[in-house]
């Protein structure tokens, strides 16, 4: 049985499988609308979450399968004390694959440990986030054709931004990706992710605190929200949150064909007005979503 | 200074000199019931003094805890008298429940019941770190 925890569970083969099969989706959504009849998702968020959720559930349901679960941890018994793991054991006996988040990192490791059905992980604290990542991934191939020889900036909150980190790992694994880090001092990218992954793979980068001189060589920009509940202190939040937005105007020194990318909620990190700019992404890329998700959980399932 | 040799046991030996205590505590042999004697200082040709540990009194040492914490360290068996198996103490793979996570964001930090896990990820920089949530042993 397999689980989705960390997107390097998977080899880079898979993920251009999944990809392949979420584009195939897409061009021919009739041939999988019953795909997983009769099959019930859980979905399990200890940590509120809107938009994952409901793409998890919008991807079950196109599949033809129905789904229940909570949406907050205090419509849990987790509210009464009751471990990950007893939960889990008892999840597994109501469903057929589980998708959960947590507000705490490794949660989806020690579901895995115990449960009979695959986890999938919707995000663990500020670690991973691997199905925004297969998310990411398809949004770049589609958009700019391939996964490889690209320069992609990271704009905002590297250090706690789990979706920056899950995708340059899976960069990692592709040649000629160049990364430019574009943060504030505190918000850089963490230890692990820069020794265990950007150096162990010999990967060029560049860190700055400076968008603008960033922006004619990136390919891609994948901007962050400073997130304010990855905060234990209230004044840190509110000085780096305005660290780092990205306006039409900014965006005259960028590539024509630049390829925008946010994995949402945005709070003002870019001006409304960048939506209706072609290089905007971020809304193909809630729909592309849903179709690798769906991708996802039928290789999960084993079904094809 | 005399220390009688043992009969049947185990000694430390190499210990890099000043960590002995260290072992000592960390393998809680504080808690043994049989003699164990904590030798600092000793003379050493290879590296000018070094610390050893005797225990007299054939226990199960969890190698894997002595290799994270003192890689350097050789381990002798004695069985009536005689040295019957020597083993240098290796870095090990993975370290079970000997350390624990201090990530406050960490799974292990509120959930009981799961052992503590940390994975070795560079052998030359020994680090370690969290099979949950990744963060370095000690950091």
């Amino acid at each position: 049985m397999r689980n989705l925890l960390s997107i390097t569970d998977f080899s880079v083969e898979e993920i251009e499988a999944v990809l392949d099969k979420a584009n195939d989706i897409i061009a021919h959504p009739e041939n999988y609308t019953e795909k997983c009849k009769n099959k019930i998702l859980a979905t399990l968020f200890f940590e509120p979450s809107t938009r994952t959720r409901l793409s998890f559930e919008s991807a079950f349901l196109s599949l033809g399968g129905k789904t229940l679960g909570f949406s907050d941890a205090a419509n849990s018994s987790s509210s009464k004390g009751e471990s990950v793991s007893d939960t889990i054991k008892v999840v597994s006996c109501y469903s057929d694959i589980i998708a959960m988040r947590h507000p705490k990192e490794g949660a989806p490791l020690v579901a895995s440990f115990v449960s009979d059905v695959p986890i999938i992980n919707a995000g663990d604290g500020g670690h991973n986030h691997p199905t925004q990542t297969l998310t990411d991934l398809l949004t770049i191939k589609r958009e700019k054709g391939r996964l490889d020889n690209l320069t992609v900036g990271f704009c905002g909150d590297l250090k706690f931004g789990r979706t920056v980190h899950s995708l340059i790992q899976a960069l990692s694994r592709h040649k000629g990706i160049k990364l430019v880090l574009i943060s504030p001092e505190e918000l850089k990218v963490p230890d692990y992710v820069k020794n265990d992954v950007m150096d162990k793979c010999g990967m060029d980068y560049v860190e700055t605190t400076n968008l603008e001189d960033a922006m004619p060589s990136l390919d891609v920009l994948y901007m962050t929200r400073v997130q304010q509940e990855r905060f234990f202190n209230e004044d840190d939040y509110l000085r780096l949150r305005d660290s780092y937005i990205l306006t039409l105007e900014k965006l005259e020194k960028a590539k024509k064909d630049m390829c925008i990318l946010h994995p949402l909620p945005r709070v003002n990190e870019i001006a409304v007005d960048v939506d209706a700019d072609p290089r905007a992404c971020y809304f193909k890329q809630v729909k592309n979503g849903k179709f690798v998700r769906m991708a996802l959980i039928l290789k999960l399932l084993g079904i094809e | 200074m005399e220390i009688n040799p043992i009969n049947n046991g185990i000694v430390i030996d190499h210990i890099e000199a000043g960590k002995g205590m260290e072992i000592y505590n960390f393998l809680n042999l504080s808690e043994l019931e049989c003699t164990v004697a904590l030798i600092k200082n000793v003379p050493s040709k290879k590296t000018g003094k070094k610390d050893i540990i005797k225990i007299d009194a054939d226990i199960a040492l969890d190698l894997d805890v002595l290799g994270y914490i003192a890689p350097e360290t050789t381990v002798n068996f004695i069985k009536e008298g005689k040295l019957i198996a020597k083993r240098k103490v290796e870095l090990p793979k993975t370290v079970k429940n000997a350390i624990k996570c201090k990530n406050p964001r960490c799974i292990t930090s509120v959930e009981h019941g799961i052992d503590h896990v940390f994975k070795l990820v560079d052998k030359e920089s020994r680090t370690y770190r969290c099979i949950y949530c990744e963060s370095k042993a000690n950091d």
